[in-house]
């Protein structure tokens, strides 16, 4: 198979510190190596290759943005994002297992967790040895999370949780999930409810079209007692879940454009290769003004991740700006994976071939993390200063 | 066990060649570099022979340009802790000898007693350095290992010979190894060893210069491949494939 180049059309790989650029191939052959061979059996048995944990732990993929004495590597965002973008390369579901452990679990933990919940959970999350979930989405409450029914009540010195929760990533498979509830007087709070706990169960989503390969799970709670040592202290109100989505935004931000990348470069190879009327498919204007299109579409979206990614290092990245990257770059990738599709002909329909199953991936990150729509409404109001979201 | 491993940048082996305006060298425009594939191997045994034989320190060391420091770097990611970097910008006007030479008195320094190498380096595919430096430095010298043990002061290799047999060998140490495919499964670089990376020493010397005893004096691609040419059809093309076989290509 011919190695992944990656379009790099204004030499943005350039922008890259030595450091960035080292994640980035380490991520990049990972993918070439481990993923890309058993990912299309994957994604058609339904089936997170979970044997590749253990290493995609050493490889340190599990929040590497964490400081040091707690697991992780105190990596910097653009490297993060960096690691993002070459694992969705490989796939949105191996992408999406990272981003909820890094993003989603291990940052509330690090941010809103107590000294004692680090210490318990951040090394063993960040080395593979438990996985954990992200439960906010509810059957009637996605995109306005607000409306969530899941409640808690104190309960003597600890807290009685009950609800339900739906389309949360890794549930089925996790040791501890994050689970958000609202207090009696309406606060939005968080608890790591751990695997086996009494009255929790976590059945697993099944007869997906996509994210096949990454597990999607339903969060039943029916009066789980847990003591108040497993509530995030420093997380009250809505606030809190909110800007882990942020974090994991930003990555999938920088996914996005790996997965855009991947077919992009599928379909370019397979029009040089692939002869049509006795000339390369890549030799016609119609196909070429695609490729132009996808190259230029691409490029966009690989600026966008670098500068969103430089600006949250310098800690003045906004949710809005986020949301704009979000938006911009998944839409772009699914466009670009249909096109890809179409261009590889019938061969496209076939899982040996990635653009199909990225397309299909897509069409989750395009709702999950907030629909298209739903940053719109963001991106909206910071330029308007009017809310319209009800 | 201190181990020094030798390390060089060559063009990534998906580059389309193209000779350079002097005759004698590739045009480097448009070229991407890489760790020179079989010095992979040595890189990971060095870094076994350490964690075998209870630690040590593993030196990785290159000639080459000052951007090679991009490969020593990945290199210490890797798990090595020291590199040093022999810098010359004009290492294509060097031959094996004069690279050998620059190589043997670096290694002499480190006062090591195992040192690996790539059996070959993929650009000029002269497998020559690796014996060289064994020889200036007086020390044994195993090539194409596939399989290496070290046990006090004898190594015990694996190489490949003729045919796929394999030989087993015992060398004194001190001795050069040089590295063939199948030796090792190369580990991955890691992110947290890219931060510790950052903190490990990398130093940057002028390369001795040494006088080549041989130069390229000229550089060209293969010919053109010419087209397929039809014999015809069925049975009855059958005698006049032969014949050309036999006679025109002379391959029957
Ligand atoms: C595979 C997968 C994995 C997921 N993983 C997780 C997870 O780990 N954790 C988690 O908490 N959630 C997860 N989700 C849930 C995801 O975040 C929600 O599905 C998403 O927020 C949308 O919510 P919804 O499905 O209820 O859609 P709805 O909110 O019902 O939206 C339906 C449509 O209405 C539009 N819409 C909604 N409100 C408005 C409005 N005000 N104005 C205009 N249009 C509007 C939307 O844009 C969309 O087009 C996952 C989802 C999937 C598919």
């Amino acid at each position: 198979m011919k190695r992944f180049q990656g379009l790099d059309f204004l030499e943005l790989e350039g922008e890259l510190s030595e450091e960035e650029r080292m994640v980035r191939d380490a991520v990049r052959s990972f993918v070439d190596e481990r993923i890309l061979p058993l990912i299309g059996k994957c994604y058609e048995d339904g089936r997170f290759p979970s044997e590749l944990v253990p290493e995609m732990a050493s490889l340190g993929l599990f929040g590497p943005t964490v400081p040091e004495e707690y697991g992780g590597q105190g990596l910097g965002s653009v490297a993060y994002g960096v690691m993002c973008r070459e694992l969705e390369r490989g796939d949105s579901g191996i992408r999406s297992m990272a981003s909820v452990q890094g993003s989603l679990v291990m940052f509330p933990i690090l941010e809103y967790g107590s000294e004692e919940q680090k210490k318990r959970w951040l090394p063993k999350l960040a080395k593979g040895e438990a996985i954990g979930c992200f439960g906010l989405t509810e059957p009637d409450a996605g995109s306005n999370p607000g409306g969530m029914l899941s409640r808690c009540k104190k309960d003597g010195t600890g807290w009685v949780l009950n609800g339900r929760k739906m389309w949360i990533t890794n549930g089925t498979v996790s040791d501890v999930s994050i689970v958000w509830a609202k207090d009696d007087a309406g606060v939005v709070r968080g608890f790591l409810v751990e695997k086996g706990t009494k009255g929790f169960t976590a059945p697993e989503t099944k007869g997906k079209w996509s994210l096949r390969a990454s597990v999607t799970s339903e969060l039943v709670l029916d009066d789980v007692r847990v003591p108040d040592s497993h509530r995030l202290p420093k997380a009250e109100g809505l606030k809190a879940p909110l800007s882990c989505l942020t974090q994991a935004r930003y990555g999938i931000a920088w996914g996005a454009v790996g997965a855009a990348m991947a077919c992009f470069e599928e379909a370019l190879n397979y029009s040089k290769d692939r002869i049509v009327f006795n000339k390369p498919l890549a030799g016609f204007q119609i196909p070429q003004m695609k490729l132009a299109d996808m190259a230029t579409d691409i490029t966009l979206g690989q600026l966008m991740s670098l500068k969103i990614g430089r600006l949250k290092e310098l800690g003045r990245l906004s949710h809005f700006q986020v949301s704009m990257a979000k938006r911009n770059n998944v839409s772009m990738a699914l466009r670009i994976s249909r096109v890809c599709r179409d261009m590889l002909g019938a061969n496209g329909i076939l899982l040996e071939y990635h653009s199909g199953r990225h397309m299909c991936n897509l069409e989750t990150v395009y709702t999950y993390e907030g629909t298209h729509d739903i940053h719109s409404l963001a991106i909206g109001e910071a330029v308007t200063g009017l809310p319209a979201y009800r | 066990m201190d181990v020094a491993v030798c390390v060089k940048r060559v063009p990534s082996t998906d580059t389309r060649v193209k000779v350079g305006a002097s005759g004698t060298s590739i045009d480097p425009t448009g070229v991407q570099y890489e760790l020179n594939p079989f010095d992979e191997f040595a890189v990971e045994e060095a870094l076994r022979v350490k964690e075998k034989t209870g630690g040590g320190t593993v030196t990785v060391i290159c000639l080459g340009p000052g951007d090679a420091q991009k490969e020593l770097r990945n290199e210490l990611a890797r798990g090595a802790d020291k590199a040093v970097l022999l810098k010359d910008d004009q290492l294509e006007a060097r031959d094996a000898y004069s690279i050998a030479r620059a190589l043997a008195d670096q290694i002499q320094k480190l006062n090591v007693r195992v040192v690996m190498m790539g059996k070959q380096a993929v650009d000029r595919d002269n497998g020559h350095v690796g014996s060289m430096v064994a020889a200036m430095l007086g020390y044994a010298c195993v090539t194409e290992v596939v399989k290496m043990e070290i046990q006090g002061d004898t190594a015990r290799c694996e190489r490949e010979i003729e045919g796929g047999a394999r030989e087993v060998v015992e060398a004194q140490l001190p001795a050069v190894f040089t590295a063939q495919k199948g030796l090792n499964e190369p580990r991955y670089v890691k992110l947290p060893g890219i931060m510790a990376a950052k903190k490990k020493p990398l130093e940057e010397v002028a390369a001795p210069a040494v006088a080549p005893k041989l130069t390229v004096v000229e550089m060209s691609l293969p010919p053109a491949r010419q087209a397929g040419r039809f014999m015809g059809k069925g049975k009855e093309a059958v005698p006049e494939l032969l014949r050309r076989l036999r006679e025109e290509s002379k391959v029957l």
